[in-house]
């Protein structure tokens, strides 16, 4: 009888998710039956992070309220709850945007994630991608309450690769739960306790996992970023063009960040959601240190074609879909005379230097790579 | 008969002319009349470059970079202006501020290069509209003219407010010849 019940397919369960339903499996939590509905219904989250174990439930941005519990208990919930941690129940009605206290909580939940975070998007190199940023835009009020000062950190040195900016942390947990599961040595934890809680490497030990690039990619702010990226562009001027490579660590599937033929930063594949991408045979999506980190020559990567960039993304400007040039056509209708250059704009203009290839220089660049003084050191 | 677009037309006068008016002499005179009384009004003309017309509050010239109170350059490299800007005359290079720089730069990164094409730049302030640091403003002079299209890439250098720190007097004429506040102030005298 038992073995019966576990070889039948579980019942679908329906909920409502602002009036429109959908069937799911059990076990489903309302933040997946949102996203499978998609749109404006789904809760935004900031910690939950579905492949990864156990994460979720800490920054209470996903909550949404239950006002018919199931079927056969019809009773609301008498609080919110976190969406991302709360299973469906069969006959379960929620409601997201179309509840007042929601919207409220959810402002508020915004002001308090902001209270500490410094604000300096103008720097910072996750803005543009920065689900912080969306979710202020979306969901926050337009000032704070808040008028101490903000709470700042010594800085910690995570090593040549990763770059991290403690003060922008918003404690979402999912580098932790990245380095305990994704790598297999874990290194790095949340040290110290509620306003002085902060992301470190257990006695400042540098992280040297194949893996531990991951903790950029998951990453919902600023707070961990690649160091070799660091300030070489702005996201949004930067073209994404998925490609792929032969990796005996990881699938080599990956998404770069060119300007010109220069790739500036290398990412995994991100899906609608902001998180890692699985590749098509259901392989895991992560990347390792070396397809990171090392590999920023076109040469190294077949170019499978642009990465498709939601239209309302600030990514999405000026982004072309296909990657062909267009035919110059003056050359054909002359007589193969070319066109007249009125002015080369690289004899005058010092910005997009041809001599100065930023993918080469592991780090930053300063002033003097721009002034061609330490450019010989580094290409050699 | 076409569309009429106005109540202004009039129809042409085609009855003969007076005595008054065939004597040639008359119309001549009236003519020179209206000639004197000009004499007499107030001239429209400006003598630029000798003097120069008040500038609307509004005016939208060549841009600044600003600096803040002790002397740093207060661009960040953002690229906000740049995304802003419709006729994308603007581009930048970031670099990160070395120790040492702190007098130099306002926040640890900066705009190693920052050039503006005047000859795409349809000034419409935009960038002045996107900038979150205060940084780029569009001030009350003209582009200057140019015999070749390699003047009118303006560079960082060419851009920048004078240090109001080493230079005070030239940082001051730069602050434009009618701040806001003052020209409020002057009305309400």
């Amino acid at each position: 009888m038992a073995e019966d019940i576990k070889q039948a397919a579980p019942p679908k369960m329906k909920v409502t998710i602002d009036n429109i339903s959908v069937e799911v499996d059990p076990g489903t939590t309302i933040l997946q039956a949102a996203r499978m509905i998609g749109g404006e219904v789904t809760p935004p989250a900031m910690c939950f992070y579905t492949p990864l174990k156990g994460s979720g439930g800490k920054c209470r941005t996903c909550l949404v309220e239950v006002s018919k519990g199931s079927e056969k208990d019809p009773r609301p919930m008498p609080k919110l709850v976190a969406s991302c941690r709360t299973g469906v129940m069969d006959g379960m009605e929620v409601k997201n945007i179309t509840s007042q206290r929601v919207l409220g909580a959810r402002a508020g939940v915004v002001e308090f994630l902001l209270l500490n975070h410094p604000l300096d998007c103008p720097i910072c190199d996750q803005a543009g991608e920065c689900h912080l940023q969306d979710l202020s835009y979306e969901h926050g009020k337009e000032g704070t309450r808040y008028e101490f000062k903000k709470r700042t950190f010594k800085k910690h040195n995570l090593g040549q690769y990763i770059q991290l900016h403690m003060t922008r942390c918003i404690l979402c947990y999912r580098c932790v739960f990245t380095a305990d599961q994704v790598t297999n040595k874990r290194q790095h934890g949340v040290l110290d306790r509620g306003d002085h809680a902060e992301i470190a490497t257990y006695i400042e030990k540098s992280l040297d996992n194949d893996f531990i690039g991951n903790v950029i990619d998951v990453c919902p702010v600023g707070a961990l970023t690649d160091k070799t990226f660091r300030f070489k562009n702005r996201v949004w001027f930067t073209k994404p063009e998925d490609a792929h490579r032969d990796c005996d660590k990881c699938c080599g599937k990956v998404t770069l960040w060119k300007r010109g033929d220069e790739v500036l930063r290398v990412t995994a594949r991100k899906d609608q959601w902001g998180e890692v991408m699985n590749d098509e045979e259901g392989k895991t999506g992560w990347i390792c240190n070396e397809c990171r980190f090392e590999k920023k020559d076109v040469k190294d990567w077949v170019i499978e074609g642009p990465t498709k960039v939601s239209r309302h993304s600030v990514i999405g400007v000026n982004h072309y879909e296909v990657l062909d040039k267009p035919d110059e056509t003056v050359a054909k209708v002359m007589g193969g005379r070319q066109p007249k250059l009125l002015l080369d704009i690289h004899s005058i203009s010092d910005v997009n230097d041809p001599s100065v290839d930023l993918s080469k220089i592991s780090g930053p660049a300063t002033g003097a790579v721009f002034n061609h003084k330490q450019l010989t050191e580094n290409t050699e | 008969m076409g569309i009429q677009y106005t109540n202004r037309a009039k129809p042409v006068d085609r009855s003969p002319m007076t005595w008054v008016e065939r004597l040639y002499l008359w119309n001549i005179l009236k003519g020179m009349a209206i000639t004197l009384k000009h004499f007499f009004k107030k001239k429209p003309t400006i003598q630029y470059p000798e003097q120069t017309r008040t500038f609307s509050k509004v005016f939208r010239g060549l841009h600044i970079l600003n600096r803040d109170e002790e002397g740093r350059e207060r661009c960040t490299a953002c690229g906000l202006c740049a995304v802003a800007c419709p006729a994308e005359a603007i581009t930048m290079e970031a670099a990160e501020r070395e120790e040492g720089e702190e007098h130099l730069y306002r926040e640890e990164k900066y705009a190693a290069k920052y050039e503006i094409n005047m000859l795409r730049c349809i000034f419409c302030g935009y960038c002045e509209d996107a900038c979150p640091k205060d940084a780029i403003y569009l001030s009350q002079t003209f582009t200057p003219a140019n015999y070749n299209r390699k003047g009118f890439i303006y560079k960082k250098e060419d851009l920048l407010i004078p240090n109001p720190v080493t230079e005070p007097e030239a940082y001051q004429k730069a602050l434009g010849t009618i701040s806001r506040e003052n020209q409020i102030t002057e009305e309400v005298n």
